[in-house]
């Protein structure tokens, strides 16, 4: 036998330094945006915080200083690693330079940034909610596509129970039409073993169908099915007295808070009880759960249930929490992008909250922009959140495991 | 003699296969549940107890639904126009579901395969033996561009398609946007986006062309491209030697793996092949169906092929025939729109129905107390991992 | 507590599992169901757990009958059971797959995640099995998952435990660990039903055998007098040959040589750690060692289906370290992979599809466009007739085909042209008797042609008879390089644990 000495190096494998590069290449080119475009438009950039008070940045020095900054992290990621730091590394970056951006937009002018805060809050319900009960169900093994159809349909049920009834009946309204369109999910996945892509993507169909065939034919004749006052924003005492957070989170209608105490429950509810142990089990490997006597049939019905009903919230908000009626496809893609967040965030709540955020955010850029002129297209303006998601998916999410049983039908024999 | 008999022979084969009876009922189905709908919602009838007259408007829907479809050589005509573009999605999702990747990117694919097709149909005047293939190529390869990034994406990093497509999709929705405002595209006279005209003999020509004086006769040849897809895609699956890696592939990534095939190089064709099929869905739409592009032109197309592919369970016959069937009801259910006051939006409810009905033949078996072979669909995802 | 079957029979669409199946188990008793894969062992006992419910029959506790819907039922009738496939939740820290169902809740149904670390070293200690509470599943070893399946029945206080082929994924020193515990469990005054398919075990560690063909009890027997060629034959129905037939080796020049080979995984593991090795043609080196400790590593590298961090591989002497799967291929290495299910066949394909699965590309086939499926077919159906393989037809999907049929179309496929290398892994997990003689008759047919054979298998039996040259593997090293016929199967069992036997320690 041949005898090579031994290196003693630690070795990385192939998948480790390929994240890392890209992470480093990410940071380089951020850095180049910056110092190219983000650093051609001179002039001072005001952020309104409070109505006293506006935070000035001088976008240009700014940039440049961020493209130094980011040029460099990126090559000392590339020639060294910050290893377990890499993801906070490139949060601060990603932050910062969407700062940079926003003075970059507003440089010249000024505008208000904690209303925009604010909005991208209020923007992100539907999405965190959707987002939950995609988790709930993809937890508990079962595929749900059809948030999209979910909070369609509750949208739906929410503005004509809430203008008929009132905006509380609305909301129960829109929960049971969540928890419907959920059950239609569980019988089939669970009881038929249909294929769960199937299911879901046939409920946004109905969902779809139903609401658009609906709003033709009875709300266009009958306006008085379609149209109420939808809640107000309920300042919470003392929080919302904090300056900018306090209106940023605590200035919020009630569909804010209940989205709050959503993911709370949901994080505790998922790692610290007994529900939730058992819920992961079941999405992970329903048969150890099976062979230990728990009703994985049972558990995974609750569960598809439970979210229906959180995404029934989620589509009360547009009739109820924003814009006081309903509209043909009023959701517009929401559901999809609230799984986008369920992934994004990788199947945790907090995690898809983030996300969901990220997505509100971009969602009340798109608003602000309209309004700047910043000399670009505002089309390109619009695509940069879908586009920025690309690049992360691709680039840090990359393969994401999901819960191992999801799209499974569970064969009790 | 023998080519009768041999017809009937196929004829009866058909009528007692499973899944075509399966078919027959989860129509019924889907039609039985739809008339509730109609009846349901017609509050001011109802309201008045005239139940009668709401159960009648069932029947006239439903007849303006055959008619509008079937009933005449316009509604014939008015089926393929519709069928054309969601044949072509259709078989998009169908031939990424082969190479187990799920294409929700259609819609995206379309759009940029519509806007290659419409750069070249306006941009060159004749003759259109030359322009009509050049444009009908350009929408390919615009589709197969665009479904290459997804592709390349899931192939480098293993970013998720369905993540990536849905992104994509929106992109090329502003992309679209944008491009119908610049001076390329934008038609010279107009403020809004809207594209110039597709020239004169840019145009697909007309199925029924031949027929004098009937311009109500819209289908168009971007039918004909779409039997040729179905049939270049049957070819293309069972005796090519590429099909047969895709279809290794998608049912066994590993397998496929072990087996020497460049996965990666599948994943990136599978979505080329997809993209080139939802962008010769898009050119159809273009040169033939409006002549010109404006921001939506695309509709809802990319997400019924999902539903359609499903229906069809990829197959290149099975593919066709649900998109025949998706069509028949978007054309009867403009006919139904304008003879009673249902609405067009019934047609996706109707759809929706019918793909439940037929993913669950146990439920069919059940309302029908009929016999049927237990049949799966099989599972269309394989998981969020790769 | 006394428990008996009663003319358990189940039915399968085609197939009875179980016919007519009488047994009895007294307390403190181990009771050993004998039989080939597929015979209905698994079947039987998931009757008992409630897993499946039989058509006909009785199961009798102490003599009153119960009858169990679902492995609730069964785990609060006292039976607890250990599965051949463990049930574990990998992402789970061993508390919290053992609690699981009986899970210690605080307020709001908390979960008490500190009484649930108690109970599992309150058990732990007891029988002493020596468990970490917050180690994750999926970073143990085979073994000690076990003890963790052990914990998770004895916490629910079983009388009955029924173990499913346990010893398949132990080695040598931890089957006899293992056999200590089930002592302690009678000694606790537990019966034990104790499943498996190697007699040497069944004769050991039995109070009385049962040996079970084609879902039917055809006997009982009692492991002091019978012996091992008597209860095969039963198993069986024929007389077996129980060795290898093969003549002496006679190994010619290097066909493989790795050297300095390390494999660091996605999660920065080293799985393989600087292996050499050489394999000559004409002979069979084999690879011992238990699951997971490099082994599936090492022949994807070997492969092309996994790029090593360092080190070379060469095959008569031309560099491959970076050479594609299909490249090698076309080198003449053929390729039995680990799992059939997972790697080598594809299911929904036809039989004649599989059978050019990893050849469709040559010219015999195709042309680099278009496929010549009637030659396949031709093709296939010579390789069904000369390979046996049982199967109505070769264009039904692979899938439909049993256990031993889909490894002989994977053995036709890989050994049916011109090989310089055979790697072949765990070539006859999950295969009946007769298909286990033939896979290993060709192997051996493929060596005497001048072949060099590599053979990796956690089978410790297998691995002996078939090889000329014995490595074993450990933590991603390798840590013997034996002759099997002048080492004991005890000693090799010490180098898969790691250790070292007394003779190699003095010399």
């Amino acid at each position: 036998m041949s005898t090579v000495d031994p290196v003693v190096l630690p070795l990385v494998s192939a998948e480790q330094r390929k994240q890392a590069r890209s992470v480093g290449f990410t940071l380089v080119v951020l850095g180049i945006v910056a110092a190219f475009v983000l650093g051609n438009r001179p002039g001072d950039a005001g952020f309104k915080l409070v109505d006293s008070y506006i935070f000035v940045i001088p976008a240009q020095p700014f940039a440049r200083m961020l493209a130094v900054v980011l040029i460099a992290l990126g090559a000392a990621q590339l020639l060294k690693g910050f290893g377990k730091w890499t993801n906070v590394v490139l949060s601060i970056a990603a932050a910062t330079f969407v700062v940079s951006f926003l003075a970059w937009a507003a440089s010249g002018g000024s505008f208000s940034l904690t209303g925009m805060l604010q909005d991208t809050v209020t923007r992100s319900v539907p999405i965190i909610l959707g987002a939950i009960a995609g988790i709930l169900c993809e937890r508990s093994g079962i595929i749900n596509i059809a948030i999209e159809g979910q909070l369609l349909g509750s949208a739906f049920a929410g503005a004509v129970a809430g203008s008929l009834l009132g905006p509380w009946v609305g909301i129960i309204a829109a929960i049971a039409m969540g928890v419907g369109l959920s059950a239609i999910l569980a019988v089939f996945s669970i009881r038929y073993r249909v294929d769960q892509v199937i299911v879901g993507f046939a409920i946004n169909f109905f969902a779809l169908g139903l609401t658009s065939f609906l709003a033709a034919r009875v709300l266009t004749d009958h306006p008085d099915y379609n149209i109420l006052a939808p809640f107000r924003p309920i300042a919470l005492p003392l929080l919302s007295d904090i300056p900018v957070i306090g209106v940023v989170l605590f200035t919020q209608t009630l569909f804010v808070y209940f989205a709050y105490v959503a993911v709370a429950v949901a994080t505790w509810s998922l790692y610290h009880t007994k529900w939730g142990l058992r819920t992961r089990a079941i999405g992970e490997y329903p048969k150890a759960a099976g062979t230990l006597g728990v009703d994985v049939i049972k558990l995974r019905y609750r569960n598809v249930l439970i979210a229906g009903a959180v995404a029934g919230v989620g589509g009360a908000w547009w009739p109820i929490g924003m814009v006081g009626r309903f509209d043909q496809n009023i959701t517009n893609g929401r559901g999809f992008i609230a799984l986008a967040a369920v992934i994004f965030g990788r199947w945790h709540p907090v995690g898809a909250l983030s996300a969901a955020l990220v997505f509100g955010l971009a969602e009340a850029m798109q608003l602000k922009m309209s309004n700047l002129d910043t000399g670009i297209p505002s089309e390109f303006l619009l695509m940069a959140p879908y586009l920025v998601t690309l690049v992360v998916v691709a680039g840090f999410v990359g393969r994401s495991r999901g819960p191992k049983a999801a799209g499974q039908a569970y064969d009790a024999q | 003699m023998k080519i009768v008999a041999s017809l009937r022979k196929i004829a009866e084969r058909i009528a007692r296969t499973s899944s075509f009876r399966i078919t027959l009922l989860a129509v019924l189905s889907a039609m039985v549940v739809g008339a509730f709908i109609i009846i349901l919602s017609d509050i001011d009838k109802l309201q008045n107890g005239d139940i009668i007259g709401a159960i009648r408007t069932v029947g006239s829907a439903y007849w303006a639904l055959v008619v509008g479809s079937f009933g005449s050589l316009r509604a014939i005509s008015a089926t393929i126009n519709s069928a054309t573009p969601l044949i072509l999605c259709g078989l998009s999702v169908a031939v990424a579901f082969k190479a187990g990747l799920f294409n929700i990117g259609a819609t995206g694919q379309m759009l940029a395969g519509g806007m290659a097709a419409l750069w070249v149909g306006f941009a060159m005047d004749g003759p259109g033996y030359v322009q009509v293939p050049l444009a009908v190529l350009a929408g390919a390869l615009g589709g197969a561009a665009y479904g290459a990034i997804p592709g390349i994406l899931k192939a480098r990093t293993g970013a998720h398609e369905v993540i990536t497509t849905i992104m994509l999709n929106n992109m090329a929705g502003f992309m679209v946007l944008w491009l119908l405002k610049t001076n390329l595209y934008q038609r010279a006279d107009r403020t809004d986006p809207i594209s110039k005209l597709v020239t004169a003999p840019g145009h697909l020509p007309r199925l029924f062309g031949f027929l004098d004086n009937r311009p109500d006769l819209i289908a168009h040849a971007g039918f004909v491209v779409a039997i040729l897809a179905v049939i270049v895609y049957w070819w293309f699956l069972n005796r090519s030697t590429t099909g047969f890696e895709f279809r290794a592939f998608g049912m066994n990534a590993d397998a496929a793996q072990y087996a020497g095939m460049h996965t990666k190089r599948l994943t990136v064709m599978a979505m080329m092949f997809a993209g080139a099929f939802a962008g010769l869905a898009g050119s159809a739409e273009v040169l033939g169906t409006y002549g010109y592009a404006s921001q939506n032109f695309a509709g809802n197309i990319g997400f019924d092929a999902i539903a359609i592919a499903l229906l069809g369970r990829s197959s290149p016959v099975g593919t066709l025939f649900a998109a025949l069937l998706f069509g028949a009801l978007q054309a009867g259910g403009r006919q139904m729109q304008a003879n009673t006051d249902v609405p067009i939006d019934l047609i996706v409810v109707l759809r929706a129905l019918i793909v439940m009905f037929i993913a669950a033949p146990l439920l069919i078996k059940a309302i029908w107390r009929v016999k049927v072979a237990p049949s799966s669909t099989g599972q269309t995802f394989r998981g969020w991992g790769s | 507590m006394q428990l008996e079957l009663r003319g358990i029979t189940k039915r399968f669409p085609g197939v009875i599992a179980n016919d007519n199946v009488n047994l009895t188990l007294k307390t403190g008793e181990v009771l050993c169901l004998i039989g080939e894969n597929g015979a209905g062992k698994s079947t039987l006992m998931n009757v008992l757990y409630g897993m499946y419910k039989a058509e006909e029959g009785q199961i009798l506790l102490d003599g009153s009958p119960v009858v169990f819907t679902s492995p609730a039922d069964a785990i609060a009738a006292g039976i607890g059971m250990v599965h051949q496939h463990f049930m574990l939740v990998p992402v789970f820290t061993v508390a919290e797959n053992v609690v699981l169902g009986v899970e210690p809740t605080g307020r709001f149904g908390s979960l008490d995640i500190d009484k649930a670390r108690e109970m599992v070293r309150e058990v732990s200690d007891r029988y002493n099995l020596n468990l970490d509470p917050d180690a994750i599943i999926e970073e143990l070893p085979v073994g000690v998952q076990q003890r963790v399946e052990i914990v998770k029945v004895l916490l629910r206080d079983a009388k009955v435990v029924v173990f499913d082929e346990p010893t398949a994924v132990l080695t040598p020193k931890e089957i006899i660990e293992f056999f200590e515990i089930v002592k302690t469990l009678i000694a606790a005054g537990r019966g034990v039903v104790f499943i498996t398919h190697k007699l040497k075990e069944a004769l050991n560690v039995a109070d009385r055998i049962a040996v079970l063909r084609r879902g039917q009890v055809v006997g009982e027997v009692d492991p002091k007098s019978a012996t091992e060629s008597q209860i095969a034959e039963m198993m069986v129905g024929r007389p077996v040959q129980l060795i290898v037939d093969k003549k002496p080796h006679a190994p010619g020049e290097v066909v493989l040589e790795v050297k300095d080979l390390s494999i660091v995984d996605a999660d920065g593991r080293t799985m393989v750690d600087h292996v050499s090795f050489t394999v000559r043609a004409g002979e069979v080196v084999g690879i011992a060692g238990v699951q997971g400790n490099g082994q599936t590593e090492l022949v994807d590298a070997l492969t092309g289906l996994r790029h090593s961090t360092r080190g070379r591989v060469e095959l008569d002497g031309q560099d491959i370290t970076s050479a594609s799967p299909r490249e090698r291929h076309s080198k003449g290495i053929a390729h039995v992979p680990e799992d059939r299910q997972r790697q080598g066949l594809v299911g929904g394909l036809s039989v004649a599809e599989n059978l050019v699965l990893t050849r469709y590309h040559d010219e015999e086939f195709s042309n680099g466009i278009v496929m010549d499926w009637p030659a396949a077919h031709r093709v296939a159906e010579s390789l069904i007739t000369e390979y046996d393989i049982r199967t109505p037809s070769a264009d039904i999907e692979a899938s439909t085909l049993s256990g031993g049929n889909q490894q002989k179309v994977i053995v036709a496929r890989e050994l049916s042209r011109p090989l310089r290398l055979s790697i072949a892994a765990q070539p006859t997990r999950g295969v009946d008797v007769g298909s286990i003689e033939y896979i290993h008759s060709r192997i051996i047919k493929e060596r005497d042609t001048g072949t060099a054979v590599l053979i990796v298998s956690t089978e410790l039996d297998e691995v002996m008879a078939l090889s000329d040259r014995l490595l074993v593997m450990y933590r991603g090293k390798i840590v013997a390089d034996l002759d099997p016929k002048a080492t004991s199967a005890m000693d090799v069992g010490l180098y898969m644990a790691g250790s070292r036997p007394a003779s190699a320690v003095n010399a």
